[in-house]
């Protein structure tokens, strides 16, 4: 039982629920900037222009096929230390977590909006609405319920991914698990078990709740449009 | 002399190479019921379309009391609000109550007083037999229900002319007949109206005028009386013989 002693002991709780924050704070900032750029990208997919959208295509696919820890490494180890700029782990993280959101968000906005049949827009002009009238008032509030639990969905995943920043040097709660099982080596050799289910236990503290909500939406959601 | 409300002259349609309807005049008097009948494909849907701006038109011109109506243009936004249109799916918006749905346009377009609204839609509501669902969700209506809803949402912005585009043909057999009771109703009162409709029987009791649409033409154009019961053209005679099922 030392394992969950080391836990708690000193201001090891603390430094887990600090570096909680740190992952926190990283997925909140980069899901903000994903949340803006997305849209922006989500309304160029839909733009009448073929290169716009075949720009917007090649940037997603390359997005995604890379796997987010090399996007990592690219931009901490390769073009930061190239170009010789300094910049901190933590927002390289960040630049790389809304370059993937950013695609991610762009794609699912961009399929809430085709998911919105065009008879709603013909039917709203036809009562003499204008174009921004139509879309404030019959296309987006249909859009965004059919968006925000996927929206929720992707945030999970984005906070869970943040794990792979402590491979940049960022102490994040991996990280400080990490640090707390390596000082307590010899008193505590399983240590291992206790820490890291205190992390498990805390994703899903901040997981949990987001993924019941977006189950929540998505219930009421069917409701309505059956 | 009648008010003529749409005047429609030598209409050209096309999608691409496809020619959907060529030459095609008509006028509508105020009060007027006309019934666009004609076999599928042959342009009756399109033709409401274009005369309310959904669709571009490559040659002649449509006119709402003298004034054009252009696709794609600011104006149509103005014309739109003297023209009601229903289409066979409803198209009700469905994160709205039926309230809702009907106050739209009169609150947001028209910028009418949200009282006075109210009480027209229960009043309207009341007319066509929706009394107490103006609460309710489009998917907890009937398609019937919602069709007559649907109705009412053009109605209320007092248009000069409604556009029925197959309202019926969605519909379960036993909610034709409650839809098209409203739709005579709303004949008898002297609401100027042009039907696309396959429902012959329906034709036959509300339209003061029937023209027949084939290959995207008027073939041939009459009384529903001299329409179906001596038409004149080959075409309308072929057509007509579809819907009986005696030799």
């Amino acid at each position: 039982m030392e394992g969950l002693k080391i836990v708690f002991e000193g201001n090891n709780f603390l430094r887990l629920l600090s570096g909680l924050w740190v992952t926190i704070r990283i997925a909140l900032i980069s899901i903000g900037f994903s949340l803006i750029l997305g849209s922006l990208l989500g309304a160029a997919m839909r733009m009448k222009s073929k290169a716009v959208r075949a720009v917007c295509r090649a940037y997603l696919e390359i997005v995604r096929i890379m796997p987010q820890l090399v996007w990592l490494f690219i931009v901490f180890f390769g073009i930061v230390r190239t170009l010789g700029i300094n910049l901190s782990g933590e927002t390289s993280a960040i630049i790389v977590f809304t370059i993937w959101g950013t695609a991610e968000m762009g794609d699912l906005i961009r399929g809430g909006f085709e998911s919105v049949p065009v008879h709603q827009y013909e039917s709203s002009t036809s009562l003499g609405l204008t174009k921004f009238q139509a879309y404030i008032y019959v296309i987006f509030p249909q859009a965004i319920r059919l968006l925000i639990p996927n929206i929720i969905n992707l945030s999970t995943r984005m906070i869970k991914t943040t794990a792979l920043v402590s491979l940049i040097g960022v102490t994040e709660v991996l990280k400080v698990g990490k640090q707390i099982i390596d000082a307590n080596r010899f008193e505590a050799p399983n240590a291992a078990l206790w820490v890291y289910g205190t992390i498990f236990v805390m994703y899903f503290a901040v997981c949990f709740p987001l993924s019941m909500l977006s189950t929540a939406i998505e219930k009421k959601q069917k409701k309505l449009s059956a | 002399m009648a008010e003529t409300i749409i005047e429609v002259k030598n209409l050209h349609k096309q999608f691409g190479d496809n020619v959907i309807l060529k030459d095609i005049s008509i006028s509508v008097e105020k009060g007027e019921v006309i019934v666009l009948i004609g076999p599928s494909g042959c342009g009756k849907s399109t033709f409401l379309r274009c005369l309310n701006g959904l669709e571009p038109i490559q040659g002649g011109s449509v006119t709402l009391h003298g004034e054009p109506v252009l696709y794609g243009k600011k104006s149509l936004t103005k014309i739109r609000q003297h023209i009601g249109m229903v289409f066979q799916s409803y198209d009700l918006f469905p994160h709205m109550t039926i309230a809702q749905n009907i106050a739209l346009a009169p609150l947001k377009v028209q910028k009418r007083d949200k009282k006075e609204v109210e009480e027209e839609t229960l009043k309207l509501l009341d007319r066509v037999g929706l009394a107490g669902k103006a609460d309710s969700y489009p998917n907890e209506l009937s398609g019937g229900q919602k069709q007559r809803a649907a109705i009412v949402r053009s109605l209320i912005i007092h248009p000069d002319i409604i556009l029925l585009d197959e309202i019926t043909a969605a519909l379960d057999p036993e909610m034709v007949h409650e839809v098209l009771k409203v739709v005579l109703d709303l004949a008898k009162s002297g609401t100027t109206m042009m039907i696309v409709t396959h429902e012959m029987a329906f034709a036959k009791a509300v339209a003061d005028r029937v023209i027949f649409l084939d290959g995207g033409e008027i073939v041939e154009e009459g009384t529903p009386d001299e329409f179906f019961d001596a038409p004149k053209t080959e075409r309308a005679k072929q057509f007509l013989k579809t819907f009986t099922y005696s030799d």
